[in-house]
């Protein structure tokens, strides 16, 4: 049975995530976004996982709740209180979202999922520190290779040329 | 633990559908990137809740590479909302007709 933590957890992140989708404006939407993504933390936290909660909460809530935010920013006014959808397209969203969480609810209940239940102590985080360096090293290589381009891959594609133009010929 | 695997994976099928829905039927290029958000950490949530429960290291691993490369694509999505941005002075999807094949 779950504990009053793990209920107020829930509400919060699934009523954050409603909201970060359905609130007017793009600003308090990337706000209610953080909430989901701290109390996706928080249930990090739950499952005795603290090393990928804080990391959750550095690299999510962080930078990119951060970067979001800037990036709305950079969008017209209008363009940030403006609801653009229609209304069939949405009365088929939510009978696609139930039909998802319906039929995925069901299998995962009807599963064997339900009677797996542990004693055992949780993962300690040196053994997660001695599986990047032991066994996915050369995934850890790659992953920084990866994150390096992106960075520059995404400055590139940012960069205004015209406005670079006119300051050389400045 | 009063919490079981079950309650987890419940939250994050919530998610999923919740995510799924935004992706459908948003037209704002900004916040279908919030409904890929949401998605990526249900994904992560089961990969936490799977690996304590079995218990395994694999799945906190998994989901820390998970969430570092959540945030290159985020990087790489949002330079291309102020890119496109820029060409068309808008964010609806609807909008950027010239990217269509």
């Amino acid at each position: 049975m779950a504990d009053i933590a793990f209920l107020a957890l829930t509400v919060i992140t699934i009523g954050s995530a409603i909201a970060a989708l359905e609130m007017r404006s793009l600003i308090y939407g990337s706000i209610a976004l953080m909430g989901t993504l701290g109390g996706i933390a928080g249930f990090f936290l739950l499952l005795d996982a603290p090393f990928v909660a804080l990391f959750q909460i550095a690299v999510y809530v962080g930078s990119i709740a951060v970067l979001i935010l800037f990036t709305v920013m950079l969008v017209k006014r209008e363009l940030i209180f403006k609801k653009i959808e229609d209304k069939r397209r949405k009365f088929a969203g939510i009978g696609l979202m139930l039909i998802v969480m319906v039929s995925l609810g069901a299998i995962f209940i009807d599963s064997g999922i339900k009677t797996i239940t542990t004693d055992e102590p949780p993962v300690d985080f040196r053994d997660i520190g001695a599986d990047f360096v032991i066994y996915y090293w050369p995934a850890l290589i790659l992953m920084g290779l990866i994150l390096a381009g992106t960075v520059t891959g995404a400055l590139v594609l940012a960069r205004r040329v015209d406005v670079e133009d006119d300051q050389r010929t400045n | 633990m009063t919490n079981e695997l079950i309650d987890f994976t419940l939250v994050s099928v919530a998610l999923l559908g919740i995510g799924i829905y935004g992706l459908a039927v948003k037209r704002n290029f900004i916040r279908m990137l919030f409904a890929i958000e949401i998605i990526i950490n249900a994904a992560n949530l089961n990969l936490v809740a799977f690996g304590r429960f079995i218990p395994d290291s694999g799945g906190q691993t998994l989901a820390l590479f998970s969430i570092a490369i959540a945030a290159t694509e985020v990087a790489i999505g949002l330079s291309l909302i102020i890119v496109a941005y820029r060409m068309y002075q808008n964010v609806d999807i609807a909008d950027f007709r010239s990217l269509k094949g």
